[in-house]
């Protein structure tokens, strides 16, 4: 079957600025993908270049198999949700949702009574006739999705489209978005820079940073195994300490901490010691026990205890300095160090993760 | 902090400012109501000067001045609206280009030159390619001048219009007129009737340059009223300056309002994100 969309070496420069070095994916049909990064990564720019607001610099975009990298917004397919909407202020809901259908042409009746479902699946049927300013945040949100979806696009494209909402709504919304997702089978292009979001929704996920795609996977590829630091850090909370590396033996590396220490752990993407590399142990994949017990990979000093009710966090230190985070689920028998008492920090073997820097 | 009314002063300063401004404006329409021949003597209040406009010996000329006054500025606001608002898409929406500057300075120059200068530039200019002066070359020299005048809200009402309208319009598959004819020129609208308001304005009201291309023969009000004012100040010009007064006062307050009007229904945007 021919992917929704195939992105192929795509390069956007803005003078001397690259935004995007050749970036390349696909996305399935049916799929709800999502661009994960901090501001600045080029998720954004990515999206509408897909959406035909910028010409590509090199490169090519197809959908479903057709180069469309040169055909101007209005006779790409896709449709787009815009992060503060852009709800045209002088047309009613009902007109707003209508638009797109009225410049493809569709009679009145027919496109009344079809932007009339719209709003019926984002629930907003009472207010057809109100002017976008007359509605709260979340129901304008509903009424950019209903716009964008009315006509029938093979592509959804979504720019940060929670971002302007508070927490609650937005929960709320991210259930929403991921069931019309399912119920149309539209393919979903979803930017976002929180990854609270990306990991609740999608499919799969691309994680971008400084104009490249960094890794693509499920979320669960992504947070368990990063490819590298950048992902592993912006994924969740991880601990990272500096490594080097001995030896890699069938997958497995032998390295040195700076304290001294030696561990073995997955060498991950690591072939040769060449390079800067960081240890990655994610802080609930941690233990305790006894300070220099037989089962302790790292000796810490905890400096703070904070109690979180079903967890408590534990901010500790390695000996050479570097911060180590632990998190302990606080069952009947957890027993929770002071501050200032020296610990032992267990972890299985496939836990600790060599990353590239 | 303590505002600017706590200095010393303030409210004398302010007084006498407003004084100057507006008392003779007070004197010149409380004498058109005045019973007496007498431009300095109270006679009684009295619609008679009123009536003298339209009915006396001086309201057949007085008529065709208005009509002139009144059909050019009808006709030139049009025109400078129009051009100011292209204008205004160019400069706003045209992305960077390198004459911008130069070219924004252009738009305003009539707002820099003293006008005095452009009217005898313009009187040449005329002369030069030899046009007849008449109602035709007054009716360019407003279009000229007045185009700053509608260029400046109109600019300032589209700076304040985000270019995602147009864009989700083109997502929706709007082409580029279509975009311009359905999103962009009914939001910026509000900008487009205050401009035309302060340009038909500043046309009505124009003398200095008007003076200088309107041949002989052809008289707008401000010159008609100058003409009667040279064989000596009769309370009628003070009712003409009262009527033309209002039709300002009218037309300013209408700019004003649309302007409000057209901020009130603008999208509040969504709080926005702090990248």
């Amino acid at each position: 079957m021919t992917d929704a969309i195939d992105i192929r070496g795509v390069v956007k420069r803005y003078g001397s600025v690259t935004a995007l070095h050749g970036v390349s994916l696909t996305i399935a049909d049916n799929e709800f993908f999502t661009l994960l990064g901090p501001s600045g990564c080029g998720k954004t720019t990515l999206l509408r270049c897909i959406a035909g607001f910028e010409d590509v610099s090199a490169g090519e975009i197809r959908l479903f198999g057709q180069d469309i990298a040169a055909q101007d917004p209005n006779h790409r397919p896709v449709n787009t949700v815009f992060q503060q909407y852009a709800l045209f202020p002088h047309m009613s809901v009902i007109d707003n949702v209508g638009f797109g259908l009225k410049m493809k042409g569709m009679a009145s009746a027919e496109r009344r009574a079809r932007a009339g479902r719209m709003l019926e699946m984002v629930h907003l049927s009472d207010f057809a006739d109100r002017l976008p300013a007359q509605l709260s945040g979340g129901q304008q949100q509903r009424v950019a999705l209903a716009r964008a979806l009315a006509p029938e696009p093979r592509v959804l494209l979504l720019d940060e489209p929670l971002s302007a909402l508070d927490l609650k709504l937005r929960q709320a919304m991210r259930v929403e978005l991921k069931s019309l997702q399912e119920q149309t089978g539209i393919t979903f292009i979803f930017v976002t820079h929180d990854q609270e979001e990306a990991l609740t929704m999608s499919d799969r996920i691309a994680v971008m940073s400084q104009g490249r795609v960094q890794q693509i996977g499920t979320a669960r590829e992504i947070y368990e195994t990063p490819v590298n630091r950048f992902v592993a850090d912006f994924i969740g909370e991880t601990n990272l300490v500096a490594a080097r590396i001995d030896s890699i033996i069938d997958g497995r590396a032998e390295v040195t901490l700076p304290g001294g220490q030696r561990l073995s752990c997955a060498a991950g993407a690591a072939t040769s010691g060449a390079g800067a590399h960081h240890l990655s142990i994610r802080p609930e994949r941690l233990n305790l026990v006894a300070a220099g017990a037989a089962g302790s990979d790292l000796d810490a000093v905890v400096e703070r205890v904070v109690y979180l009710g079903t967890d408590l966090h534990l901010m500790a230190r390695l000996d050479d300095g570097t911060p180590f985070n632990v998190r302990l689920q606080n069952s009947a028998g957890t027993t929770i160090p002071a501050a200032g008492a020296r610990v032992g920090l267990a972890f299985e073997p496939g836990a600790a993760r060599l990353l590239a820097d | 902090m303590k505002g600017v009314r706590h200095f010393p002063g303030f409210a004398a300063m302010a007084v006498a400012c407003l004084v100057i401004l507006y008392a003779p404006l007070v004197v010149v329409t409380v004498y058109s109501f005045n019973g007496s021949t007498s431009i300095t003597t109270w006679g009684g209040f009295s619609w008679r000067w009123y009536t003298d406009v339209f009915t006396g010996p001086e309201s057949a000329r007085f008529a065709a001045a208005a009509w002139n006054s009144l059909s050019i500025a009808v006709l030139a606001a049009t025109g400078a609206t129009a051009i100011a608002t292209a204008a205004a898409l160019a400069m706003v929406r045209g992305g960077a280009f390198a004459a911008r500057p130069a070219t924004f300075a252009l738009i305003n120059l009539p707002l820099m030159v003293p006008e005095i200068v452009t009217a005898v530039a313009t009187l040449i200019f005329f002369s030069t390619i030899g046009l007849t002066t008449g109602y035709l070359t007054i009716l360019i020299a407003h279009v000229t001048f007045c185009i700053p005048f509608a260029y400046l809200p109109i600019a300032a009402r589209l700076q304040g219009i985000d270019d995602s309208y147009e864009m989700a319009a083109r997502d929706l598959y709007a082409s580029r007129a279509q975009a311009l004819r359905l999103i962009l020129l009914p939001l910026m609208m509000p900008g487009v009737i205050s401009g035309y308001l302060l340009a038909f304005i500043i046309s009505l009201d124009d003398f200095i340059i008007t003076n200088f291309v309107k041949g002989a023969g052809m008289e707008t009000l401000p010159t008609a009223i100058f003409g009667s004012v040279k064989q000596g100040i009769k309370p009628n010009i003070m009712a003409i300056s009262s009527m033309m007064l209002a039709v300002s006062v009218l037309f300013v307050t209408l700019s004003y309002l649309v302007n409000r009007i057209g901020q009130r229904t603008r999208q509040p945007d969504p709080a926005r994100r702090t990248p």
